[in-house]
């Protein structure tokens, strides 16, 4: 049986991890590469890094990292973050990502989307969402979630995977950083209105979130950030706890 | 021109960096090198068939660079590993837009079939079937040494192989019903599912593919003529 996957997300800026990371022992708290290595040795499923540099001059140093990391971590690589054209999907690949997340530029220019995916195949092109309670119903917002759009984010979905996307990352701004749980009425309709696989993300704080994001949220991915980095839980405990509720799992 | 001792067929068909990587990781004194150069690749030792994209493409860029003859013939003298569409391509017929392929093995290449597509709990199933499932071994072959049958392995695709015959069927998955990972014959070896990603599973049955000898016998034989007296 396929298994559900956990994913821990490294936010990284100037070819450094940000956020602590609180492995036992880390000589470098940091340092992506050796954190990619703990991670992939815990039982990650795969890794995302999300590019947060803020100035251009530092962007290509993500690409010094992934190359490292690819050299060492055998597990599927996901790169998000400033991507805005479709040489800077070619680069993230070349460097050794195995998929690249597109956020803001879908919206300003959602034929990119399409162009990736034609040149490079759907199983690479990872669309990213993030979603807004408003009104009744979700809106996107771009720009780190600065921005409204107007657009409805289950219309989104559906017009991202009819344009190429293999996969979407589904980010509820209202519940990211509060660790109250996924969004699971967004999760679960944007999950039942296509058939890429949803990665759910935004409000994990405990391993029972995880859980109700792919029983009641319907996600074939879980991500998540601060529970991981500050060593609250393992990815092994959560996939314990996962399987012990009845969850398919990679041990 | 390098003398390879493996050689990854570059037909233009997405990223290989990682196929690259990983088998300079198993191997790390060999000669491993992405090319399209036809005589680099008849040279190799070994060879390693990747590929991602849509089969259409895939058999167009492989005529575009004229590789066709080569990879079939790589296909018949050298251990050859097939990664993906690399595993796709080599049967005679792919439906992802109606397309003739290599017809080194005999079957066809079909889509997971909406209509089948729910788990026993009624629960949608998503295609592409992407992520980790278990790898059932239904033969044993020299490059399953050292991995536990059942192992998961990272997977990402819409459409899977049906191969005319069982006998060439070395691995089966669950999408729900089994589908056919895994095929074998003589130095062929090729798999739906992405090794080089496949953390240690993976790197085992890379490692496995880098001293694998299929030519075993005949080699010998060539070799040292007294041993076959």
């Amino acid at each position: 049986m396929l298994a559900k996957r956990i994913i821990p997300c490294l936010d990284v800026t100037a070819g450094r991890v940000v956020k602590g990371v609180n492995f036992v022992e880390l000589k470098d708290a940091g340092d992506p590469i050796e954190i990619a290595k703990r991670y992939n040795d815990a039982g990650a499923d795969e890794l995302t890094f999300l590019d947060i540099t803020a100035s251009s001059d530092d962007r290509d140093l993500i690409l010094h990292i992934i190359e490292a990391v690819a050299e060492q971590v055998f597990i599927p690589l996901t790169v998000g973050g400033g991507v805005r054209k479709v040489e800077d999907v070619r680069r993230l690949l070349n460097a050794g990502a195995d998929k690249v997340g597109i956020n803001t530029a879908a919206v300003t220019n959602p034929q990119l989307v399409a162009d990736a995916s034609g040149y490079f195949g759907s199983q690479c092109i990872v669309v990213a969402i993030d979603a807004k309670r408003v009104d009744g119903h979700w809106e996107i917002f771009t720009h780190g979630g600065r921005k409204p759009t107007g657009i409805d984010a289950v219309e989104w979905a559906k017009k991202m995977e009819k344009l190429g996307a293999g996969e979407l990352l589904l980010t509820s701004m209202d519940r990211d950083g509060t660790k109250s749980g996924f969004d699971l009425e967004l999760t679960r309709s944007i999950s039942d209105a296509v058939d890429i696989p949803i990665i759910a993300s935004g409000g994990v704080g405990n391993l029972q979130h995880m859980v109700d994001g792919i029983k009641i949220g319907h996600a074939d991915a879980v991500l998540a950030a601060s529970i991981f980095h500050f060593g609250e839980f393992t990815v092994d405990e959560a996939k314990h706890y996962m399987q012990q509720q009845g969850i398919e799992v990679r041990l | 021109m390098t003398q390879l001792d493996i050689a990854v067929i570059d037909y233009g068909m997405g990223n290989l960096r990682s196929v690259d990587k990983a088998m300079e990781y198993v191997s790390p004194n060999a000669a491993v090198k992405v090319t399209s150069d036809p005589d680099e690749i008849l040279s190799a030792g070994r060879v390693v068939f990747p590929g991602q994209g849509a089969a259409r493409d895939c058999m167009r860029e492989i005529d575009a660079r004229g590789l066709r003859e080569v990879i079939k013939e790589a296909a018949r003298s050298k251990p050859f590993l097939g990664i993906c569409m690399g595993l796709q391509v080599l049967f005679e017929h792919s439906e992802e837009g109606d397309t003739p392929c290599l017809g080194i093995f005999k079957g066809e290449v079909v889509r997971f079939p909406k209509e089948a597509m729910h788990d026993d709990a009624g629960e949608k199933l998503k295609v592409p079937h992407m992520g980790w499932n278990n790898v059932h071994q239904s033969m044993s072959h020299p490059l399953w040494t050292g991995i536990e049958d059942g192992s998961r392995f990272y997977y990402v695709h819409s459409y899977f192989v049906q191969p005319a015959s069982p006998d060439s069927v070395t691995g089966f998955s669950h999408y729900p019903f089994p589908f056919t990972c895994a095929v074998a014959s003589g130095n062929i070896f090729a798999v739906q599912f992405h090794p080089e990603k496949s953390a240690q599973a993976g790197l085992t049955l890379l490692g496995n593919f880098i001293t694998w000898d299929p030519f075993k016998t005949k080699s010998a034989c060539d070799m040292a003529d007294s041993n076959c007296a």
